[in-house]
């Protein structure tokens, strides 16, 4: 077995005489996506930027491979109206790129529009978009995800969600995400950590689900919810890994997304051409 | 024919607002006027340990500024107390341990006038080195980290998650702040220099995109107010570190109101 990309041991913190972790361990391999679910104020930030080294633990370790490029999107990105920033400037804000990749990566994920928009411009949808799209650019082994739908109505978090996953084959890095959005996330993941200040559970979604910690954290109702998604999802990722619903836009970009299409075509067997090569929708948040 | 020292002045001037300039930028952007602040007025103990050491006056304000940017630095990692709070002290208590030291020196006596509000028309050849020097360090280095100290201000966090050593460039960053500082008072003064570093790069703001635009358009408003100060020093004879200021603060209210007009249009 490869050794983890991130690998935290026993590691614990306090706030003043608050414990935020307790003799926390967790590893991140090389591919592997890692959810974090857990309460409000549970310390699921927290953790993360301990293991990124953000924040110091009182004990414990955190070894992380040499050399490793990691790309982070924060909860959220408060730009201040004082810093002028173009959205192409933040792309290459800690690695250079051409225009012309600037322009393909936001067209990945939907955003071409805002390239010459200043970040203290945009609604909470499309900031999250331009973050995701310069994780794009930087190619990381390992993509942390610290709630990624906050400030994004409803009905764009479940785009958002099929967009990571869609960078993450794109990509083929290890993903650490915080979620509470527990209904959208649980399906897409290969492991569930269930945290409060320690690790309650952890496993695959299915086991999770059934744990009895997990129930008590989140309430049998909430934990039944998922229990539906799941189904639902199952049955649609049968179908395609890229479905997505009816798109009333029509995309310049549509060129470059059956190019991908035709790539992958094959691993899709069952997919109907046309859901496979869907272009990334754009949604309600971005068309204001 | 104009006079030499008025050539100094403006070479001196033009030179420092171009250093200036983009320092300005990321103190506004990182909100560190109040640092600012307080490294010019522990300069002041810089004059008078100069006097008292026999060192060159110059190099102890630039010693003093990097000292203080120092004990700053490490007094910010502790969190009982403000970091508003340990600048506020630093600052009146270096400034009042200068004056308390400035009494102390005997023989000399020291035109305090000149470090408050600055000397620009008694600029020498060597000042001019000196900035020409300091210049070049303090610029060529914020060059050297700019990719990185521009992402360490848009998000600390997504600097530091992407192995970019946040620490050692805020460190770096504070004593390059304060060689510049060092450099600027001879021409504007303990109590005048942070408008310098500001003033330019918030009129700036209005016009500029990216940061870098803003930065190079910091350099230009701050060597157009040095010319303006100047003029108007020479023409109405006013006192030259207050009348740049003044510029300074004029050009900035020119510019938000040409912003204004263009915003309503």
């Amino acid at each position: 077995m490869t050794a983890p990309l991130i690998e935290g041991r026993g590691l614990t913190l306090s706030f003043g005489s608050e414990r935020v972790l307790d003799q926390v361990s967790l590893s991140i391999r090389a591919g592997e996506i890692i959810t974090l679910i857990g309460p409000n104020g549970a310390g699921k930030s927290t953790l993360v930027k301990t293991l990124l080294g953000l924040q110091k633990p009182d004990s414990g370790e955190v070894i992380r491979k040499p050399g490793l490029r990691v790309g982070y999107v924060p909860q959220k990105l408060a730009i201040d109206q004082v810093l002028p920033l173009t959205v192409k400037r933040f792309l290459t804000l800690t690695r250079s790129a051409t225009r012309n990749h600037c322009e393909k990566v936001l067209t990945q994920v939907g955003a071409s529009h805002v390239i010459d928009a200043q970040m203290s411009s945009l609604s909470g949808g499309e900031a999250q978009r331009v973050m995701l799209a310069r994780t794009l650019l930087l190619r990381p082994e390992l993509l942390v995800l610290d709630e990624p739908t906050q400030g994004v109505d409803v009905s764009g978090q479940a785009e958002l969600y099929r967009l990571i996953d869609e960078i993450r084959h794109e990509l083929d890095c290890a993903v650490l995400m915080i979620s509470h959005d527990l209904h959208l996330v649980m399906a897409k993941t290969d492991q569930v950590v269930c945290f409060n200040r320690h690790v309650c559970c952890s496993g695959i979604p299915e086991t999770v689900r059934q744990h009895p910690e997990y129930r008590s954290l989140f309430g049998v109702r909430e934990a039944d919810a998922i229990g539906i998604y799941t189904h639902e999802h199952d049955h649609e990722h049968d179908l395609s890994g890229h479905v997505v619903g009816g798109c009333g836009h029509d995309h310049s970009h549509d060129h470059h997304n059956h190019n991908h299409g035709h790539n992958h075509g094959q691993g899709h067997s069952h997919a109907p051409h046309n859901h496979a090569d869907a272009p990334i929708r754009q949604e309600a948040d971005t068309a204001k | 024919m104009i006079d030499d020292f008025l050539v100094r002045a403006i070479v001196g001037g033009v030179l420092l607002a171009c250093i200036c300039g983009p320092f300005g930028a990321f103190i506004v952007w990182r909100r560190m006027a109040f640092f600012g602040d307080m490294l010019a007025h522990s300069a002041l103990l810089g004059v008078a340990l100069g006097l008292l050491i026999g060192l060159d006056v110059r190099l102890g304000m630039i010693a003093t500024c990097l000292a203080s940017a120092l004990i700053l630095a490490f007094g910010q990692r502790q969190s009982k107390i403000g970091s508003d709070t340990v600048l506020g002290m630093l600052a009146h208590s270096t400034l009042a341990l200068g004056m308390v030291a400035l009494a102390f020196v005997q023989g000399v006596a020291v035109d305090i006038m000149a470090y408050l509000f600055g000397d620009i028309l008694a600029i020498t050849m060597g000042d001019i080195w000196l900035m020409l020097g300091g210049g070049v360090v303090a610029i060529g280095g914020l060059i050297w980290m700019w990719r990185p100290l521009l992402a360490l201000t848009v998000s600390p966090e997504i600097a530091a998650a992407e192995s970019i050593p946040v620490e050692r460039l805020r460190l770096i960053f504070m004593l390059l702040m304060a060689l510049v500082i060092g450099l600027a008072i001879k021409i504007v003064g303990v109590l005048l220099i942070t408008a310098l570093l500001i003033v330019p790069a918030a009129s700036a703001r209005f016009f500029a995109r990216t940061p870098e635009q803003m930065a190079i358009g910091a350099a230009l408003f701050g060597a157009a107010s040095v010319l303006t100060g100047i003029a108007l020093s020479w023409h109405v004879d006013t006192p030259a570190g207050p009348s740049i200021v003044i510029s300074a603060a004029g050009l900035f209210v020119i510019s938000s109101i040409v912003m204004m007009g263009l915003r309503r249009r």
